[in-house]
């Protein structure tokens, strides 16, 4: 098995921002492991294969520098969760007192 | 409430109108024989008949807009009766899957983290298709952020196979297949990352097709993995998906993957193939496609597909692409890696669900409740996958590797079109699957879509055409037709010449009893 545990999982999840519950752990842990297991098959594949990141032959693609208009700032509050003085409201960023 | 009380007055539904193909629609709408406000409320009355109850019914639609969609309908009347030139499918209805932004809908990605959202802007396909005077219907169900087989990961519950309630639909796209299946809409737009418009296509007996990449933009289509995303349409022939296909396709300045290439000439093809002659087409069989795991009435459908291809002129030969069996790890590496960082946009700050926002909670620890209160299992999953691979310990095992495996799929696909002008397979290995059969073992669905997910990694064309009924269970099978980067033209010439020498046979009819699905409320 690929040995992803129930505390590799409580990392991801703490790395990818999900308050998972204990029962998710649990039930996670043992497909992730099995899925990851299942999906190293990759590792066979010989080292010096060039990466395929995208499939589209061209970079850098930039549009003119040119001022266009913005979405309206009262449209786009008008689908947050909280706004107030025409901004987002956030919750705080910093620890009590900080 | 019965099918035909409920229209008092108004005497019985034309039920023909809501079998009819799109062309003939808009034939019909632009020589002014029918209505674009007849067709919609013909369909509208439809969707009322047999969509519902969510628990029982169809339940392709997540969100309908009756009173839009009549709207828009008259305007294409009145364009129509003006006599000025109209589009070829200009007043005909369509659906939309809900991973698409719609500035009059809410978009949710049958997630409860953007439950009720309404975006700010329209997607691009979209506005296209209002230009292109398409009357919008409503969203149609997915599983949840289109990650899925079955439209069980949707948060609002699944939607049900027409040929047969109690199973999927196929997914992400279940509801887009249903409704075309069960004539809720004679069209509707999907989104195929790993075959989410093709496989609910396959057993929906219905059309699908993932266009090259970059040749639709995806401006507005909520990011799930985006070297691999390509919208595309639904249908019940291969000429009305060629139809919307050019409605939506070209480049978009709003798209930086978004190609300059003109778009192929799939309306021309499907025509051209119509009439039958596929003399001197070479159509490789991929030899990799069959075996454990593919149902024996699915081989059987198929391999007649073949023979009638033969028949239709076409040189058929076998060819093997040894790397597709790194396909399925690939993918499930790469799409998990690609959504777990496009997925960070949801962070419960801008838009959506916030969750735990007290005064106590500091905003990483919002961040962290929303996700965990807004997704559902199979995202989370996919997440958490995506996080590991991309992590320091495992990037090189996993992702890296994944990214070589997407190099060798692209080689072999290269080889193959060296010596052959269209490859072909099953569209998947099993007929639809019942509701629940799968739901609880993730490997055991990412099954679904062992056949469809190499052109996603290399990027080229690839659809499914329905190809008769499995002798296993009676239910539809499709056959793929995969064509090189741009040449989306040649499958669609390839499944309109099937299409039209397998019309009225053991491959038709395209969609179920109609009556069946009304009484069975």
């Amino acid at each position: 098995m690929s040995d992803i545990t129930r505390d590799d999982v409580a990392h991801l999840a703490r790395l990818a921002r999900l308050a998972v519950s204990d029962a998710e752990l649990d039930m996670f842990s043992a497909q992730i492991d099995a899925i990851v297991d299942t999906v190293s098959k990759v590792g066979e594949i010989p080292d010096d294969v060039p990466p395929t990141a995208q499939v589209v032959p061209q970079t850098n693609v930039v549009r003119p520098d040119t001022v266009e208009p913005s979405l309206p700032r009262d449209v786009v509050l008008a689908a947050a969760p909280a706004a107030e003085e025409g901004r987002f409201r956030v919750p705080r960023i910093l620890g009590e007192g900080a | 409430m019965s099918w035909d009380t409920q229209r008092s007055g108004a005497g019985p539904v034309d039920s023909e109108l809501v079998s009819l193909d799109a062309a003939e629609l808009a034939r019909r709408i632009h020589a002014r024989e029918v209505s674009s406000v007849e067709v919609t409320r013909a369909h509208l009355e439809r969707i009322e008949a047999v969509d519902g109850p969510a628990e029982s019914g169809v339940h392709a639609f997540l969100h309908l807009d009756a009173d839009g969609a009549l709207a828009a309908a008259g305007a294409a009347d009145r364009a129509i009766a003006d006599g000025g030139p109209v589009s070829p499918l200009a007043g005909v209805p369509i659906a939309l899957k809900d991973n698409l932004t719609t500035t009059d809908m809410p978009t949710t990605c049958a997630s409860r983290i953007l439950e009720g959202w309404r975006p700010p802007y329209d997607a691009t396909v979209v506005t296209r298709l209002r230009a292109a005077g398409l009357v919008p219907l409503g969203k149609t169900n997915l599983d949840e952020f289109a990650m899925g087989s079955s439209t069980e990961n949707s948060a609002f519950g699944p939607s049900r196979n027409p040929w047969d309630l109690t199973r999927i639909p196929g997914g992400s796209g279940g509801g887009s297949s249903s409704a075309v299946a069960a004539g809720e809409s004679p069209l509707a737009l999907g989104s195929d990352t790993g075959g989410s418009i093709r496989q609910p296509g396959a057993v929906t007996g219905t059309v699908g097709v993932k266009p090259t990449y970059g040749t639709v933009s995806r401006y507005g289509l909520v990011a799930f993995s985006s070297s691999l995303d390509q919208i595309g349409p639904c249908a019940r022939s291969v000429l009305d998906a060629a139809l919307l296909h050019e409605v939506i396709g070209g480049k978009d300045a709003n798209d930086q993957t978004s190609v300059s290439a003109p778009l192929p000439p799939v309306v021309e093809a499907a025509q051209a193939g119509a009439r039958g002659d596929l003399a001197g087409v070479r159509v490789g069989v991929v030899s990799e496609f069959s075996g454990e795991g593919y149902h024996s009435g699915v081989l059987a459908a198929f391999t007649d597909a073949v023979r009638v291809l033969g028949e239709l002129g076409a040189d058929v030969v076998e060819v093997s692409c040894p790397s597709f069996a790194y396909a399925l790890p690939a993918y499930y590496l790469i799409a998990p890696s690609e959504a777990s960082s496009n997925l960070a946009r949801f962070d419960a700050m801008r838009y959506g669900l916030r969750v735990g926002d007290d005064g106590e909670h500091a905003a990483d620890e919002v961040m962290s409740l929303t996700r965990e209160a807004g997704f559902g299992a199979e995202v989370k999953r996919r997440i958490m996958i995506g996080t590991h691979a991309l992590s320091a310990g495992s990037y090189d095992a996993l992702y890296g590797k994944a990214q070589k495996a997407r190099t060798l799929i692209v080689r072999d696909f290269t080889a193959a079109f060296e010596t052959c002008d269209v490859l072909v397979s099953p569209t998947t290995p099993t007929t639809a699957f019942a509701i629940g059969e799968r739901s609880d073992d993730p490997l055991a669905m990412y099954l679904a879509d062992l056949c469809t997910i190499p052109s996603n990694l290399a990027g080229n064309a690839a659809l499914s055409v329905p190809c008769g009924r499995s002798a296993d269970d009676g239910l539809p099978v499709g056959l793929q037709v995969m064509a090189p980067a741009l040449a989306d033209d040649r499958a669609y010439r390839v499944a309109a010449a099937y299409e039209a020498a397998t019309a009225g046979s053991a491959a038709g009819p395209r969609i179920p009893e109609l009556r069946a699905l009304e009484t069975s409320r």
